[in-house]
């Protein structure tokens, strides 16, 4: 199923697809490691449209609820429930 | 060699790599520079530069801010980018446990004409992530030479230097952003092996401080619990120490002077004082050597020590990028994103860094939002540690009232310039560095250099401010003001005329400023008016100096005007609402 990082649950996993933001917003988020293709688990979003937090890889990255928006996965979701 | 070389001919050698890579360890293992050195991206906002020895050969080592890529997406990382052209030598800092992410800045450096040696840094961090990169066959795919090292520690910093002679340029075709990613794929899948591991305990308590409401829990304890210890460390060494050095010590020899000088006089005055009721009070009688040394050493010096110890542990534990991510929502209504709460709690140490440390933001709207936040809304510890010992003795209430001010003008100037100001702030993108336990010498070593820069660069300033004041009074240059200024002071803020040499003062130094209230007799309303006011009106002139750099001379004036007109409203406002 195809979302973006916003509609992700904390703890899901899944695969980015593709960057819908301008030129200098895809170049800082595959400067730090969010590129299609690579794997990406959602840790946590807070409150009220506030940042949300992934890990690609290495350590964690903090996203603004919009530049969340930008980030299309293909993410895994178990077939029950 | 290279073309750009000094007056002495010295080569420049750049480190450079991304942020929070260690850069600054190991520059400061490379030439035994004391320098900053923390827990999250964007410590290094200046360049800085020392001396390092190759044999018989005295180099200049540059540590570089951090920079993604050589396509400046901030200030910092344009400096970044700059400072690359003037360079004979680029030591590429790499983080082992990082690098995939890190090998598109190799990359790029290894397509300019310049000779680079990669330094494979936090080396000791990749096997217990399970991580193993096979360096010899990333070596000879980079064709430059690759060394592990770990800044922290020092390891490998000595083949580091030996190999510095092999660095070399393989001046490699420049790739498209996903031809270059592509390359590093393969790169990686070809030296890199991955083994699973079970998560650890730091790695455990990481999670849990970035959701949502255990990151509120756990941000209001350690807020509370640093506050706490700022305090207990900060009344314990004026208790256990000061206090008692001060009044058992100095006081004795300054009464032999006093009595040496005949008790009144000119000199007397500049060193002495006044005597309140034929005695010395170090707090109001404002000589050079009383006042002048009370006031720094006796009731700042044990806050900054303090206040700086606690701060030390925060960056160094990686704790500041989370609190950061926390405030993220609260500060995105502000213009800001979360991590410009990084200049403002650096701005509660001293103005000048926070100021400084504005550079980590993007634009130029964010800059200005964050700078006058910080210059209006933000004392800086010196001046909370005056307005604690003034207004404490009259009660606790009374610095609630003070510091509840400040903030609610911070978050409602913020609120304000938001909606005022034409644009949009970017959002949050940042990385989240792991958890590290902090090492005890070098937070105590990052401590020693902030402790000695206070003592270096404020304690002058205290002293000329003292000496600038004894001038004026002597000169009755003060009178003069205090009739000028009358009309705002008495009817607006409802402050004696003579307040104005205090305001006048804070221009040079506010915690002096603060210091002046205190001969004025002033009520207990009238002290929460003057410590609110004199936060607010205006920078004190280091951080001036440091803003106006920054934001240039239009943006700093529309800074200052927003200042004088906050101090003026808000003291207003309080002197109608107090009722004491």
């Amino acid at each position: 199923m195809l979302v973006d990082l916003t509609e992700m649950k904390a703890g899901e996993s899944g695969t980015v697809v593709s960057l819908e933001g301008g030129r200098g917003l895809v170049l800082r988020l595959q400067n730090l490691g969010i590129r299609p293709g690579k794997r990406i688990t959602k840790v946590s979003a807070h409150f009220w449209r506030g940042p949300i937090t992934v890990r690609v890889g290495g350590p964690n990255l903090a996203l603004g609820f919009g530049v969340a928006s930008k980030v299309m996965v293909e993410v895994d979701r178990k077939r029950h429930g | 060699m290279g073309k750009n070389k000094d007056r002495r001919g010295a080569r420049k050698i750049l480190l450079m790599g991304n942020p929070n890579v260690g850069k600054s360890a190991v520059f400061s293992r490379l030439t035994g520079a004391r320098v900053i050195i923390s827990n999250y991206p964007g410590t290094t906002v200046e360049f800085m530069q020392g001396y390092m020895k190759i044999g018989t050969e005295r180099p200049i080592v540059i540590d570089v801010p951090g920079s993604y890529s050589l396509h400046p997406t901030s200030r910092a990382e344009e400096v970044a980018v700059k400072m690359l052209e003037q360079g004979d030598l680029v030591i590429n800092i790499v983080d082992a446990t990082n690098l995939e992410r890190n090998l598109y800045l190799t990359l790029e450096l290894l397509q300019r004409h310049i000779p680079v040696i990669v330094a494979l840094n936090m080396w000791d961090d990749t096997a217990h992530r399970g991580i193993n990169i096979d360096v010899q066959r990333l070596e000879e795919i980079l064709s430059v030479p690759v060394v592990p090292t770990c800044g922290l520690t020092g390891e490998g910093i000595r083949q580091l230097i030996e190999r510095i002679p092999e660095a070399r340029a393989p001046k490699k075709p420049p790739c498209s952003a996903e031809k270059c990613w592509d390359e590093i794929g393969l790169i990686i899948s070809e030296v890199q092996k991955l083994t699973h591991r079970h998560h650890t305990f730091l790695e455990r308590l990481e999670d849990l401080s970035i959701k949502p409401f255990w990151s509120l829990l756990v941000g209001a304890l350690v807020v509370f619990f640093s506050f706490w210890l700022i305090r207990f460390f900060g009344e314990g060494l004026i208790n256990g120490v000061f206090e008692p050095l001060f009044r058992g010590a100095w006081l004795p020899l300054m009464y032999k002077l006093s009595a040496f000088l005949g008790g009144a006089g000119l000199m007397h005055h500049i060193l002495v004082g006044e005597l309140i009721n034929g005695e010395i009070d170090f707090g109001i009688s404002f000589g050079l050597l009383t006042t002048g040394l009370y006031v720094p050493l006796g009731m700042i010096l044990p806050y900054i020590f303090s206040f700086y110890l606690i701060l030390g542990l925060w960056e160094d534990s990686g704790y500041l990028p989370r609190f950061a991510v926390m405030t993220d929502n609260l500060m995105h209504h502000m213009g800001l994103h979360g991590f410009a709460i990084i200049p403002i709690i650096l701005g509660l140490g001293c103005n000048v860094p926070g100021a400084l440390a504005t550079r980590i933001l993007e634009g130029r709207r964010e800059k200005f939002i964050a700078a006058t936040l910080m210059a209006i809304a933000v004392p800086c510890m010196a001046q909370i540690a005056m307005i604690v010992g003034l207004v404490g003795e009259r009660g606790g209430q009374f610095l609630g009232i003070i510091f509840a001010t400040l903030f609610l003008v911070f978050v409602v100037k913020g609120l304000l310039l938001n909606k005022i100001l034409k644009g949009k702030s970017p959002e949050i993108l940042v990385e989240i560095p792991p958890y590290r336990l902090p090492q005890l010498l070098a937070v105590l070593k990052k401590l020693s250099m902030r402790l000695s820069s206070f003592l270096k660069e404020a304690l002058p300033y205290v002293l000329i401010g003292i000496l600038f004041v004894n001038i004026l009074h002597a000169l009755n240059v003060i009178d003069f003001l205090a009739r000028l200024f009358s009309p705002v002071l008495q009817n607006i803020w409802g402050l004696p005329k003579e307040a104005i040499s205090a305001l006048l003062v804070g221009f040079l130094r506010k915690d002096v400023a603060i210091g002046m209230l205190g001969p004025l007799n002033l009520t207990t309303k009238q002290l929460v008016i003057g410590c609110t006011v004199l936060a607010i009106y205006f920078p004190c002139v280091a951080t001036f100096m440091v803003l106006l750099r920054e934001l240039g001379a239009k943006d700093m004036f529309k800074s200052a005007a927003l200042m004088v007109v906050t101090a003026v409203v808000v003291g207003g406002l309080l002197n109608l609402i107090l009722q004491f």
